[in-house]
């Protein structure tokens, strides 16, 4: 039987696993093409950060307070500024899956086999590969401040995780925005309104200690200042975490897992 | 050798509120046929279309393609068909090669199989040339054939089009005919296509539907067709008859 994927048994759980596989790398594999053919967007976005780093990070240094007892504030703000980064690359994930549904591409691929999970995480995938172009701009940019960065390998491989962590998430987020609006006018003034305060309520840019009772409660429940958590603890020489890693990993994990289950339900009916 | 039909609807209706899309149409497709669903527009082809590819639920009756039903096995029916939409659904940021590579991917397709399958499928709709073009720089008619290619790399049992030709210069009709024709004789491929381009049924189709605001009005060989509505004339006097209320002339 030469058609195993047309007439097929649904086979092992080896087999699932591996077809899932092949049908989110098809979409991740996509995107990065397209990303290969023009890294202008791509490298257009690493301006941002850069800017934050040497414009706001230089300026604010001067204020004591902003960062945790002792530290100094670039130091703080590298990997606040490199956790917004993650967050507006990702951010564009919906848009791209409207504006795909504009031009009927989205039909390619909702009227294939693939599991809409499996779609799901081959966008959530791209999203992360992007955010790491941006981290590489962050620590190249840190390092030039004299940021001191943590350059173990075991920290940097966790940062990675983190970040195709936290880019999943806000790229599936923003799916699933895109998913309810479902129009591009729709979904900027949306992701305006949120971009703000998923950033402010956050511990990107200041002490989670600073704020008053109610902004830290909203702080605590942003999947944000977890990945900033996370990123502050393995990015710098001497980080640490207020949270703990493990917590940092099971609020993203939790975040990540409950918009993927919801965006695989939203995500076909963008089609009709 | 089975007989069973490979598309079959049974009292399949769509409604969007109060609008009827699809009104109690039932019919039936063998194997190797090429059968064209007719009319105006607004007669329901593309939500019957859809609703034959399982992105879109009837509202009632049913509707089985390749022996699965669209409701309860929409997995295995998207398997088992491919599909040309109304739009182009090709990505314009990608490669002609490239599409096709996501397209196998995403059916399956072996990876020792891919790039012949790949080959095979360029050379047949004539864009082995372009197959490292990019999409945005092709025509009109290269867009329509690499969505065909697209869509039938994985051997479908059904192909679906919805107004394949649409938008396309006289020329590039003729030469989407030749491959349309060449895939039904060659691979054996069932094609479901809609259009309201009446030379186009006429060359291509061996029966057709009529439909009209919903409902299914005739459906037969376009030559019975013929000899029952307007023996002297064209599949066109055909349809006008029959969108017009007409009843048999012979």
């Amino acid at each position: 039987m030469t058609e195993r994927s047309a007439t097929g048994p649904s086979g092992t759980t080896v087999e699932t696993a591996r077809d899932f596989a092949t049908h989110m790398f098809a979409v991740a594999d996509a995107e990065l093409r397209k990303l290969a053919h023009d890294p202008w967007e791509v490298l257009s976005r690493a301006i941002q950060p850069v800017l934050w780093l040497v414009l706001f990070g230089e300026v604010m240094a001067q204020v004591r307070g902003f960062a945790a007892e002792g530290q100094r504030y670039l130091d703080f703000l590298v990997p606040g500024i490199l956790a917004q980064s993650v967050v507006f690359v990702s951010i564009f994930n919906g848009i791209a899956a409207i504006w795909e549904r504009d031009l009927g591409v989205l039909h390619r691929y909702m009227i294939s086999p693939a599991p809409r999970s499996a779609l799901v995480l081959g966008k959530a995938l791209s999203s992360s590969v992007r955010a790491l172009t941006q981290a590489i701009v962050v620590y190249i940019c840190a390092t030039m401040l004299d940021v001191q960065l943590s350059f173990s390998l075991l920290h940097i491989g966790v940062v990675v995780l983190l970040i195709v962590l936290g880019a999943g998430l806000f790229s599936t987020l923003s799916l699933i925005i895109a998913c309810i609006v479902r129009r591009r006018e729709r979904f900027m003034a949306i992701c305006q309104v949120l971009a703000m305060p998923i950033f402010f309520a956050s511990n990107a840019i200041y002490s989670i200690g600073l704020m008053p009772a109610w902004l830290k409660a909203i702080a605590s429940a942003n999947p944000l200042t977890y990945e900033v958590d996370g990123l502050r603890a393995m990015m710098l020489a001497n980080g640490a975490s207020t949270f703990g890693l493990g917590v940092d990993f099971l609020a993203l994990t939790i975040a990540f897992s409950v918009a993927v289950i919801v965006a695989t339900r939203l995500y076909p009916r963008l089609t009709r | 050798m089975s007989t069973a039909p490979v598309v079959e609807t049974k009292r399949l209706s769509r409604r969007f509120g109060e609008v009827a899309a699809v009104d109690d149409v039932s019919f039936s497709v063998e194997a190797g046929e090429i059968f064209g669903l007719i009319g105006p527009n607004g007669a329901g082809k593309s939500t019957l279309i859809k609703i034959l590819t399982s992105l879109l639920p009837p509202s009632s009756g049913s509707a089985t393609v390749a022996g699965f039903d669209v409701a309860n096995a929409p997995k295995q029916v998207r398997k088992h068909i491919g599909y040309v939409p109304h739009t182009p659904s090709s990505d314009r940021e990608l490669t002609g090669y490239e599409n096709l590579l996501l397209s196998a991917r995403l059916y399956l397709i072996p990876r020792h199989e891919r790039e012949h399958r790949i080959e095979e499928a360029l050379v047949m709709m004539s864009l082995r040339d372009a197959r490292h073009r990019m999409v945005r720089d092709y025509s009109g008619g290269m867009l329509r054939r690499l969505e065909i290619a697209q869509s039938t790399l994985h051997r479908p049992t059904v192909l679906l089009m919805d107004e394949p030709t649409v938008g396309l210069d006289p020329g590039g009709r003729r030469t989407l005919w030749q491959h349309v024709r060449e895939l039904n004789r060659t691979l054996g491929t069932t094609i479901v296509m809609t259009t309201n381009d009446m030379d186009e049924a006429e060359a291509l189709c061996h029966r057709v539907a009529v439909l009209q605001t919903g409902k299914l009005r005739a459906v037969g060989a376009t030559a019975d067709l013929k000899a029952i509505f307007a023996p002297s004339g064209s599949l066109e006097d055909v349809y006008e008859t029959i969108t017009a209320g007409g009843s048999p002339r012979a």
